[in-house]
């Protein structure tokens, strides 16, 4: 973040206020952070501090009460595929096949860029980043939790995102499913060099995968508490890093800060 | 001994066509082949057996309900002075309605199949329209709420009217016999097409309303990609009950169109007192309607899976 010109993704002074009734609730206070492009970032934080709101912010599937958020110096208004998202629960379409799924997606962006031939090349080659090509014909019903959410990725990577933002990606999903699909982002990440942006409560996913962990405060009125670099070399190994002291130290900032400064109180 | 070469004899009868059943059984065939034989033909004819059980688990006990009720009704009915024809005299009198439904004697004197195709095919159009339109217009109500509120409970009231109150106003409205009966069957089908397709709108999930709003789908592509496959199912249960309804308000849409249909038929046996042909109608109706509802339901099936098990 030392360069000079305009940072990539920019999130300027942003309030988010919900109305419901006569009550207002503000979830999100003065939040403002610099994303450098091809960066990895987490945001963590206890449930009900409203990080998903923020990727919906981002996203554009929710609006700004107050600041801005803005992608290569442009507003963000509405949502769309530069910014595509892995939602949480995965959201594919259950009518569609696997391929049907991708494709929709790909039809969509790049519809008049590139030829059926291509489009249907690059469906493809998206299942194979994320190794599902084997199951293009299955529908959502007929695969796992783990291989909905690759597809969910792979829907996501296909649109050619300038950020790929993930809600919660591998909340749903079992541990050791969950360790594969982290090992694939990250490949992925490392061959691609997207920008990512990362919702998690997971201390060890948000250390292992990211440039910076963004830790916020409990809501509502959630701010950033802290931001911390993680400057471990990649690629990296899971196993390797569990003896690192870098790595152990990252996580026990992160730790401290959610267990020790910012405990979640059941009542809040 | 003397048993084994026998087995594979009486298996592949049982079986039919076992590949080996056509060489022809060797008159000392060797233990290897016995063996190979034993276990398919066996695992075979179990699950044949177990098929042929649980046909009979379902087919007997209502095939023994209505012996039941037949001989009621027979022992009820059977006396000098009964209102009601009992089965056995609905059976002389009514005898060509039953065996052959597609008779022709004449104009007015044909078999009760041509009378239900008829019917059919009326019960198509009103079905039609009700299908198109109410899957339009729940469509439309099902984006807004405040359509939604606003039309809402009319649609409650609407849908109690029986397709007989309708028969005046239409007739009114369309001063021609052939429209008016389209519309009754129409006006009773479309309330449970449109109320359920709006539902079915509005519980679209919030995930696939995201995915579109990613993908900045326009809103035609909305309509086909998302919107339709996802409200499937409340569409389907919609048309299912308007077929019913349908097939309900045919004899009513009938009495107006007089000619060959079932409904009509009905009504024309009333007036010229033969209770037996009333009774065979109304069966070959009932028959007729169960039929639509599982092609209905099955269509719906087939149209949703994937969408349903989610």
């Amino acid at each position: 973040m030392t360069t000079t010109e305009k940072p990539f993704l920019q999130i300027e002074g942003v309030h988010k206020t919900f109305r419901r009734g006569g009550t207002e609730t503000e979830v999100l206070h003065d939040i403002s952070l610099d994303i450098a492009e091809g960066e990895f970032v987490s945001i963590i934080g206890h449930s009900g501090c409203g990080k998903s709101t923020l990727l919906n912010l981002i996203a554009g599937l929710t609006r700004v009460t107050t600041g801005a958020v803005l992608l290569e110096d442009r507003e963000v208004n509405d949502p769309g595929p530069e910014r595509a998202v892995v939602f949480q629960n995965h959201s594919l379409l259950p009518w569609l096949t696997v391929y049907e799924n991708v494709h929709i997606a790909v039809n969509k962006v790049f519809g008049r860029a590139k030829s059926r031939a291509e489009r249907h090349d690059w469906t493809l080659h998206n299942l194979d980043l994320v190794q599902m090509a084997h199951a293009k014909d299955k529908r959502p019903a007929e695969i796992s939790g783990g291989m909905k959410q690759r597809v969910g990725i792979a829907r996501a990577l296909a649109m050619e995102p300038k950020v790929l933002l993930m809600d919660e990606p591998f909340g749903a999903l079992d541990a050791l499913t969950r360790a594969h699909l982290q090992d694939s982002v990250m490949q992925i990440h490392a061959r691609l060099g997207n920008t990512a942006i990362m919702i998690t409560h997971d201390v060890d996913e948000a250390v292992l995968l990211s440039d910076r962990i963004v830790m916020m405060t409990n809501g509502p009125s959630a701010r950033i508490g802290e931001v911390l670099d993680v400057d471990l070399p990649r690629p990296r190994k899971r196993l390797e890093l569990v003896a690192d002291t870098r790595y152990i130290h990252a996580r026990e900032a992160v730790l401290k800060f959610l267990y020790e400064r910012h405990r979640f109180v059941e009542a809040a | 001994m003397n048993a084994m070469p026998a087995r594979p004899v009486l298996i592949n009868a049982a079986s039919g066509a076992a590949p080996t059943a056509k060489s022809g059984v060797p008159p000392k065939p060797s233990e290897t082949k016995v063996l190979a034989l034993k276990a398919p033909p066996n695992a075979y004819v179990t699950r044949l057996l177990g098929a042929c059980r649980e046909t009979a688990s379902t087919v007997i006990p209502p095939l023994v309900v209505l012996a039941m009720l037949l001989l009621v009704w027979q022992l009820a009915t059977d006396k000098p002075g009964a209102t009601l024809p009992s089965p056995m005299k609905i059976w002389t009198e009514a005898n060509d309605l039953i065996v052959s439904p597609f008779f022709v004697y004449g104009p007015q004197d044909i078999g009760l199949g041509w009378r239900v195709l008829t019917s059919l095919e009326r019960v198509a159009y009103g079905f039609g329209l009700a299908a198109i339109f109410g899957i339009v217009v729940g469509a439309i109500i099902g984006q807004s709420v405040w359509a939604m509120r606003g039309l809402d409970p009319i649609f409650q009231v609407l849908r109690t009217v029986p397709p007989l109150a309708w028969l005046p106003i239409s007739l009114a409205a369309f001063q021609d016999s052939g429209p008016s009966a389209v519309f009754v069957i129409f006006i009773t089908a479309v309330w449970p097409v449109i109320i359920n397709t709006a539902v079915g709108i509005r519980n679209i999930p919030q995930d696939y309303r995201n995915v579109a709003e990613v993908l900045r789908l326009n809103p035609i592509e909305y309509f086909w990609r998302i919107m339709i496959p996802s409200a499937a199912p409340y569409i389907f249960t919609g048309l299912r009950i308007g077929i019913g309804l349908s097939w309900l308000a045919i004899v009513a849409a009938e009495m107006l169109t007089g000619g060959v249909g079932i409904g009509f038929f009905i009504w024309d046996a009333w007036n010229s007192s033969r209770l037996s042909d009333i009774v065979v109608a109304l069966i070959y109706i009932g028959i007729v309607g169960f039929v639509l509802d599982r092609l209905v339901a099955m269509i719906g099936r087939i149209a949703t899976r994937g969408t349903a098990n989610a």
